[in-house]
């Protein structure tokens, strides 16, 4: 039988890997942490998966999201990701979400799952899970990671305290580990760290890491837990206002340039400096005039490619000739003091 | 009275250390210490860095000898 191994097991049992085959887990984010979590969640036997991402495989995922190979550079993650996993499991129902997590579907997305996993790397969609998920009446586990060192807790579970219990005041300190690199190992054990604890919620076994906080330097092998204190006030926000965007914003290191944002408006951060002109790309054809033709400007996006094509585009049209692509986007020119 | 310091995620990398003992006068409260290390060290976002002393992430709590306080920043990676 499938699951022998793990019904065996006093925790789980018959009626235990029978809690297994009716739960539902939404896993944001496919990347380093969800990658490793829905692998074993899928080899448990979760009966429902959802597998939301809107990014696809590059290439420099390869190194920490080993449920990928290179075959599947540029597809979507969470079409990849369920057809993988569906071979590993056929028995269950593994949904792909192909869309960003937003303000409008978090609620309504997360009402249809029992638990919501947060594979995320920034901190506005961990705020908007954590809102959501106080609205949905659901619990979420948390992990974060920064380089050798990462963060574990579950939130929002039987009244326990929330993320903004932990962390009230937001930052603008985004840092991904595509930013400060990382060793896959870390995700992938954090990953799988978030995924044990979903099994004792689902099992009603164990200590579920509520009303804590778990650290780990898996570099020094120094590991502390931490006990978490609620802040009623952060969730009564929540309950009575609804979702609360968080918006990041950054300074420019070099404000002696002249920049043009293209992204689109829900990117973040934002940048508050007058050096910078901020035209979304699909309001370019109409705000032409706005960008200086006799001053040298940078054009930047998130990752450099978008802006690539609308300097060579420009130039090309357009007569523009003042314009330089950031290359490597905007992670390259902002400030991180 | 004397305490063990710990730094956690970049505060440990500007800090350049993720761990020292101070030796501080009766009387210091935690937004003291908080204050005294963010300039310090440079700490970056400040009011985002919670504070957990003796493990515990209660805010209201005072300091003692012997007291382990760490400096826990916001961590976004995945």
């Amino acid at each position: 039988m499938r699951y022998d191994r793990q019904i065996t097991l006093d925790e789980v049992g018959v009626s235990g890997q029978e809690k297994l085959s009716k739960a539902s887990v939404l896993i944001i984010g496919v990347g380093g942490l969800g990658c490793p979590a829905a692998q074993y969640l899928v080899g448990a036997g979760v009966g429902k998966i959802g597998l939301m991402d809107h990014d696809k495989v590059s290439i420099s995922n390869l190194h920490r999201q080993v449920l990928y190979s290179e075959s599947d550079i540029g597809k979507s993650k969470a079409l990849v990701a369920q057809e993988k996993l569906q071979q590993l499991n056929s028995e269950i129902e593994i949904v792909a979400i192909e869309e960003a997590l937003s303000i409008e579907n978090a609620e309504k997305l997360f009402r249809q799952y029992d638990i919501i996993l947060d594979g995320t790397d920034n901190f506005e969609t961990k705020y908007l899970i954590n809102d959501a998920c106080i609205l949905a009446d659901k619990p979420w586990v948390y992990a974060s990671i920064y380089k050798n060192e990462g963060q574990l807790s579950v939130f929002n579970y039987q009244g326990g305290p929330s993320y903004r219990c932990l962390f009230p005041k937001t930052t603008r300190q985004n840092v991904s580990c595509e930013a400060t690199g990382v060793l896959g190992v870390v995700p992938g054990i954090f990953g799988m760290l978030q995924a044990m604890e979903i099994l004792k919620i689902v099992l009603g076994a164990g200590n579920v890491l509520s009303g804590k906080l778990k650290l780990s330097n898996l570099l020094n092998g120094s590991e502390q837990i931490l006990k978490l204190q609620k802040r009623e006030e952060e969730i009564e926000k929540i309950k009575e206002n609804g979702i609360i965007p968080v918006i990041i914003e950054c300074k420019i290191s070099d404000d002696s340039k002249l920049y043009l944002d293209i992204r689109e408006i829900f990117e973040q951060p934002r940048i508050t400096s007058e050096k910078v002109i901020q035209i979304p790309m699909s309001d370019l054809d109409e705000r032409l005039w706005e960008i200086p033709k006799k001053k040298e400007v940078f054009v930047f996006c998130q990752s450099g490619k978008r802006s690539k094509k609308v300097v060579d585009l420009l130039k090309a049209e357009y007569g523009f000739e003042n314009l330089k692509n950031v290359e490597g986007g905007i992670d390259t020119i902002i400030s991180n003091s | 009275m004397k305490m063990t310091i710990k730094y956690f995620g970049m505060i440990a990398e500007t800090a350049e250390k993720s761990e020292e003992i101070l030796d501080l006068k009766s009387g210091f409260s935690v937004q003291d210490l908080k204050d005294l290390q963010v300039q310090k060290y440079k700490i970056a976002d400040p009011e985002a860095v919670q504070i957990a002393v003796n493990q515990d992430l209660n805010s209201n709590l005072d300091l003692k000898e012997g007291d382990e306080v760490a400096f826990l920043p916001p961590f976004s990676g995945g």
